[in-house]
Formats: structure tokens, sequence, C-alpha cells
């Protein structure tokens, strides 16, 4: 499985590489909305996107409008994982395409969780038990 | 001083025993301490030998933090989801045919925490089985732990508590953001009420249940205690009703009357008929 990691913030994609890494998903990153529609145009198209809202160049809710405009690229989940939990904008996310909302901060398990979700099992949890993900910002 | 004597630490055994029918383990030592570091706070104590003594004079209000604080509370969304799909795909609709004359559903979530699997139950009744929503529908949580009862019955919940398990439609449709925090729709709290209840102790008479949910609790007992339990809760249930326990747990060995039930990835237990 391949998953594309959206985030302005390098802290970020670095610990969901983390996280995304130890379930054995294949990731590549991208900072900003557009660079990450370059890299689905380049392809391989990723199995999920994890997308941050509040991005410059192109936001995360441009993003899924653009991602869900293509119908060849229909098959990606979207998750959101962004701190912007306005329960408007949450509905806007989910109509434009998003399949799922994680909200930072979050834990490991959460990541699992969401991903179980979207019907992504996963090889192996990031921790040993079904709490000890930690708080991740 | 915070960590605990040998004698300490055996009156605690014996006081969590009482109270809750846990099993301490000698190897928990380690947690006591850890988890006695709040309680000791709160109550102005400066060490677990003070905490001891206030149990020992019987000090309602030391006495009810020392098992909250003892207690787990782990818990989440849609929790383990196998056991949730079992109810959405068999257990639910079995029940919806057999009760469709009463128009009556019961469900008891008998180990509630804060409340995330009583209202995932509501909000899979409401979302999936909308011929249930005229019905009478008894939601009832019960937890040992008073502070997590008043917590489901307030139904606010952190964004770190949101995340574990919430699909984000459910999140959407049945919870409004109050600053920082999420708090249950009215329509899904009003449906559902929340008691503190002892397991260990006798039950009372009360009504039959379709749906019982004792999950992850057995596992604390010992064998006196989980028969008393799994008696308990087979008497409770309604002929063909359910018992749902958690994964590591089984009725095998210890009570009668409950026939397991494959669905899926998970085993349910059925209450025969006589």
């Amino acid at each position: 499985m391949r998953a594309m990691v959206v985030d302005d913030s390098r802290a970020m994609r670095s610990l969901l590489r983390q996280i995304l890494l130890h379930l054995g998903i294949d990731v590549v990153e991208a900072a900003d909305g557009r660079a990450a529609v370059e890299m689905v145009e380049a392809g391989p198209v990723p199995d999920l996107a994890l997308v941050d809202w509040h991005m410059p160049v192109m936001d995360g809710l441009e993003l899924v409008v653009e991602l869900r405009s293509h119908r060849e690229w229909r098959h990606m989940m979207i998750m959101m994982v962004t701190t912007e939990s306005e329960h408007e904008n949450m509905v806007r996310a989910l109509l434009a395409g998003a399949n799922e909302y994680l909200i930072k901060p979050f834990t490991a398990d959460a990541v699992v969780e969401k991903l179980g979700l979207l019907g992504l099992h996963c090889a192996a949890a990031p921790s040993g038990d079904s709490y000890g993900g930690g708080i991740l910002p | 001083m915070t960590t605990a004597t040998t004698e300490d630490f055996r009156f605690l055994q014996g006081f969590l025993h009482d109270r809750s029918a846990i099993v301490l383990g000698e190897d928990k030592q380690y947690l006591v301490e850890s988890r006695l570091l709040p309680v000791l706070q709160r109550h102005g104590a400066e060490s677990i030998a003070d905490l001891v003594r206030a149990l020992r004079r019987g000090d309602a209000a030391v006495e009810t933090s020392v098992v909250d604080a003892m207690t787990t509370n782990e818990t989440s969304w849609f929790r383990d989801a196998a056991p949730f799909e079992a109810l959405r795909t068999y257990v639910i609709p079995e029940l919806v045919a057999s009760n469709v004359t009463r128009r009556r559903l019961a469900v008891w979530s008998a180990a509630c925490s804060t409340g995330q699997e009583l209202y995932s139950v509501a909000m899979l009744l409401d979302s999936e089985f909308s011929d249930v929503a005229s019905w009478h529908l008894d939601l009832h949580g019960t937890d040992l732990s008073t502070a997590v009862v008043e917590r489901a019955r307030a139904g606010v919940f952190s964004p770190l508590e949101i995340n574990r398990g919430l699909p984000a439609a459910h999140l959407v449709r049945y919870f409004n953001r109050e600053g920082a925090r999420f708090v249950i729709s009215d329509s899904l709290r009003s449906r559902a009420r929340f008691q503190t209840f002892n397991l260990a102790r006798p039950w009372p008479q009360v009504q039959d249940y379709d749906i019982i949910l004792l999950r992850n609790v057995l596992i604390y007992f010992d064998v006196d205690t989980k028969r008393h339990v799994l008696e308990s809760a087979r008497a409770h249930l309604r002929p063909g009703g359910f018992l749902l326990l958690g994964t590591a747990e089984t009725p095998r060995g210890l009570v009668t009357g409950l026939r397991p039930v494959s669905v899926g990835a998970t085993t349910v237990f059925r209450r025969e008929e006589s």
C-alpha cells in the first residue's frame, strides 16, 4: 500500500511517515496541495492521501476537490488530518469527497483505527498495546 | 513517600477486591503507585500510607477516588469493530424480527466507562435501523466508577477521544462542537441513561435485556466472581437475547444456557429459550 502525506509541517510529515512505515505502508510526501497533485499526476497513484487543511499554494479542501475531479483517481482514500474542527468545515470536506477525518493532536492508535474504518487493514500496530501510541501534535 | 509498603499493598489488594472484585496481582505494585499519585495530590495526602489510613477509617471521598483510579477505563467508539459488525449484521436484525410485536429493545452496556460503547450502539440503531426509532428503546450504561459515569452522562468528549474509532460521518451527524470539546447530540443523550453499579455485588431485580455488552471486564475477576457475573447476566437476558464478551473472554466452563454463535470475526452468546 502507498500513502501520500500532504502537510506543510515537516515535523508532522515525519511523524505520519513514521507511523505509516511501521504499519508496512510506503510513504511519499508533499508540502502543499499543488505539489501533491503533481505527484499524483506523475504516478503511481497512491491508495491513500492524508491531507492537512491549512497549507500554502493550495489548501487541503482545494486539494480534495481537485483529486475528486479525476475519475481515474477515485479509488484513492482521502483522510483529512488537521486542527480544523469547525463542524461546518468538516461537513464541507466530507461533501467534497474526503472519506475520513482525524483531528490534531492524535495518537498512533487513532491513525490505525481510522485506517480500519477505511477498510485499510495494516500489517501491525505501531505499539505493543492498544494505548501506547502517545500523543502526537 | 509514594511507594507502598508490603502491608499497605496487601491492604489495597483487599480493599479493591472487596469494593470491585478486581484481582490485583503481586506484580501490580508499580501500577498501584503510579495510579494513586493523582489521588494523593487531590486529597492532600503525602504518602500511600496516608491514603491507606484514610481508607481504614472509612473516608468515603478517598474510597471513591481510589476505586476510580484503579479501574481501567480504556475505551473507544465502535471498539474492536467486529462486535459492532456482529450487532449490525446479525444480532440486531434477529432482535428486530423477534421483537416486532413488542416494539421494544433493551441494551445494557455493563462496563460502560465514559459512554462510548453505549453511544456507539445508539448511533448504530439510529443510522442503520430506522424502523426501531419509534420503538421503546432502553439504552442503559453502568460502571463501577462514579467519575466515568458522570462523564458518560455529560456526553462531552475531547478531540483525542473523538479520534478513537468514530467514523467522520457520525462525528458530523451526532456531535456539536463547543469550544475545544465535542458534545453528543441531545437526541442520542436523551435515549441513554447511566448509573453506577458494581457487577460483583448481588444484582437487583431489573428488567430483562435483549443485549448485554460485558466486554473486557471478566478478565479482572477471579473464577467465583466471573461465575456470579455470568450467571447474573444470563438471568437478566430475555430468552433469545445476546451476551457480548471481550475477545479473550468466554462463558465456557462457568455457566450453561448460553449458546455460542459465530458471526464474522467474533462470537456472540445467545440465551437459550428455556
